[in-house]
């Protein structure tokens, strides 16, 4: 069900609305000022309820993730926020930091005051020149105002904000990674255990959230945790409240729209993203970043046992499901960053694949092997297809290497590489083989109208 | 000769530590302030940064190459990188690029002789809903159209 909304993005339409100015006449700072008046028990229990999913692509519960900071820790705490937003597809947070920064220092005074931290740092990735100029005039101004510092707002809680930039590296996003690269080393991942909330930064407890999941959070004080989960279609999965969808390819209007959870991936493409352009078809759907399996119109859920979440669209077409962290797993695929790539039928998609295949070879940092030397493997695979070169075991072959690579990394990235993978060799098997007997020819050769 | 940051920009380097528990944790960010100045990651930067930081060169060199955003050597003035990711590749990022790469004579990776313009590709850079784009120095350009690109390189040759 649409249900559009407008609290992430309320000073997106206003004058200068990155401004202090602007953010405190929509009652900006009033959710820190409640918060900080509570215990810190009382400000995790009410993220708790307010249901939010991360919104980085994992969905880990955001209120949960609070709760595992340790409370008797002599060393300092830390908030990161994640704001390297490199998924491709992805961009959503950067509206966020360009036209309501305020929001999200807002949210890390709650956040750090919930965690036990003095200081959060903000993670940029470095292109984002403008995002970062946005948080550090937002940061200066609310030091000036009095709601960073010694006092924040006047209570007796410490709490700085820092930007840090990286370096172009989208494993940078992966939260250990982002962890060394914050602390001025290689952005190579760590191994887990111990979680960054024994040992994250600089040696001391930390939660890594993404930045629209902190952007979410002085909205939970504003309505309250469980009214905000209940603006969801979902609650009652757990799964609350209101975020930023995008869409982007072959749609008439691509961009970025709140809503509340609960949205189908049909209306996000064709009522929001106005469909296809003229004279095309929607082929598939990437839903949530290329690393979500795609999606395509015909398929349909099958669900017969009631206890699975997607239980009540059994029979129905998967893009009437509503866009939820426990819907899209049971579906096979993820809500991952919750922006769509719309693919029409005069777009390849033997090419749409090489092309991602490219960027996670690119992508891959190297430290393990079965992700290094698989992610090449796959996209020279699809260079021998496209060239006309390959054979039908190569087709299956692609699905050996990405199961290979599955649950036999450090990091996620390898998943994330490898079941896009899978998703285009079970949704285009047939498109793939056309390839193989045409010699390459068998496609539209390009992913442009 | 050994490398040194300006007096304005030694304020700024001050400013950096000030925010971090430890001065390795500054690297990158430093990094990045050298390269603002001198336009690449010569040795004499490395040294210095490493000196500065009291980390090894090692470790300095072992940052410089992870990140592709550290030029390990000379750039033109200008640096074009063209979104080549999905989102924009459906939307014309290759005709974008090589567009580019006949306008200006060179290919993905080289410097006009000029020594005015690189051009680069890059991966998706988050404005995959106003596709294609392309970034020029600090500046996203978006909704392209190849007259938007030639305007765009006009300006850049001129400037
Ligand atoms: C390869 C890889 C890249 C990632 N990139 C991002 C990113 O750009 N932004 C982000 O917020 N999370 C990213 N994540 C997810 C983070 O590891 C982490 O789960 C997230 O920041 C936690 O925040 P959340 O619980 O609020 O979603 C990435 C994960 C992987 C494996
Ligand atoms: S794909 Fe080009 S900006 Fe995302």
């Amino acid at each position: 069900m649409i249900k559009r909304t407008n609290l992430i993005s309320r000073t997106y339409d206003l004058p200068n609305g990155y401004s202090l100015a602007a953010y405190e006449s929509v009652g900006g700072y009033k959710s820190a000022r409640k918060a900080l008046a509570m215990s810190r028990d009382q400000v995790v229990a009410e993220v708790r309820a307010a249901n939010i999913r991360g919104r980085g692509g994992a969905g880990f519960p955001c209120g949960v993730k609070w709760g595992f900071m340790p409370k008797n820790s002599n060393k300092p705490h830390y908030l990161i926020v994640n704001a390297d937003e490199g998924e491709p597809g992805t961009f959503k947070d950067r509206t966020i930091m360009e036209k309501n920064p305020h929001l999200v220092i807002e949210g890390c005074i709650i956040g750090c005051y919930g965690i036990g931290a003095h200081a959060a740092y903000i993670y940029v990735r470095d292109e984002l020149h403008l995002s970062k100029e946005r948080l550090w005039q937002a940061i200066h101004e609310a030091r000036k105002a009095g709601y960073l510092g010694q006092k924040p707002l006047g209570f007796d809680y410490p709490v700085e904000v820092y930007v840090h930039t990286g370096a172009g590296a989208y494993i940078c996003g992966e939260e250990t990674s982002l962890l060394n690269s914050l602390e001025g080393r290689r952005g190579e991942p760590r191994l887990k255990p111990p979680f960054p909330a024994q040992v994250g930064a600089f040696g001391c407890p930390s939660t890594v959230n993404n930045l629209e999941t902190i952007a979410a959070v002085p909205l939970v004080f504003e309505l309250g945790g469980d009214h905000f989960s209940q603006l969801s279609e979902l609650h009652y999965l757990k799964d609350g409240g209101t975020r930023l969808f995008g869409v982007s390819g072959h749609v008439k209007n691509p961009g970025i729209f709140e809503c509340a959870v609960g949205l189908t991936l049909r209306e996000l493409v064709y009522d929001l993203g106005g469909g296809p352009p003229p004279g095309t078809k929607v082929l598939g759907v990437i839903p949530g970043g290329s690393s979500c399996p795609i999606l395509r119109p015909e398929d349909v859920v099958h669900a017969p046992d009631s206890s699975s979440p997607l239980h009540p669209w059994h029979g129905k077409p998967a893009f009437d499901v509503p866009m939820g962290v426990d819907t899209y797993r049971a579906l096979g695929t993820m809500l991952g960053t919750c922006c769509a790539i719309v693919l029409s039928d005069k777009a390849d998609p033997v090419l749409a694949f090489h092309n991602l295949m490219r960027f996670y070879r690119h992508e891959s940092c190297g430290q393990c092997t079965p992700c290094r030397e698989g992610t090449g493997w796959i996209e020279r695979i699809l260079d021998k297809l496209i060239a006309g070169e390959a054979t039908m075991a190569d087709v299956d072959l692609l699905h050996e290497i990405a199961s290979n690579i599955m649950g036999n990394t450090i990091c996620a990235f390898g998943e994330g590489a490898a079941m896009p993978v899978l998703g285009f060799v079970q949704k285009f098997r047939p498109e793939l083989e056309a390839y193989v007997k045409s010699k390459g020819k068998s496609g539209t050769g390009r992913l442009a109208l | 000769m050994p490398f040194a940051l300006t007096p304005e920009r030694e304020r700024e380097f001050a400013d950096i530590l000030s925010r971090y528990p430890n001065k390795m944790a500054a690297t990158i960010p430093v990094l990045h302030l050298c390269q603002e100045q001198n336009g690449w990651i010569s040795d004499d930067v490395i040294a210095f940064v490493a000196q500065r930081l009291e980390v090894s060169t090692a470790h300095v060199q072992g940052v410089v190459t992870f990140y592709t955003l550290f030029n390990q050597k000379p750039v033109g003035k200008h640096t074009i990188w063209v979104c080549r990711t999905l989102s924009c590749a459906l939307r014309g990022a290759d005709d974008v690029l090589r567009h580019c790469e006949k306008r200006l004579g060179i290919h993905e990776g080289e410097t006009t002789k000029d020594g005015k313009i690189t051009l680069k590709t890059a991966e998706c850079l988050a404005a995959c809903g106003q596709a294609p784009m392309m970034q020029v120095d600090k500046t996203f350009h978006e909704n392209l159209t190849l007259a938007e690109v030639d305007r765009i390189l006009d300006n850049l040759r001129k400037s």
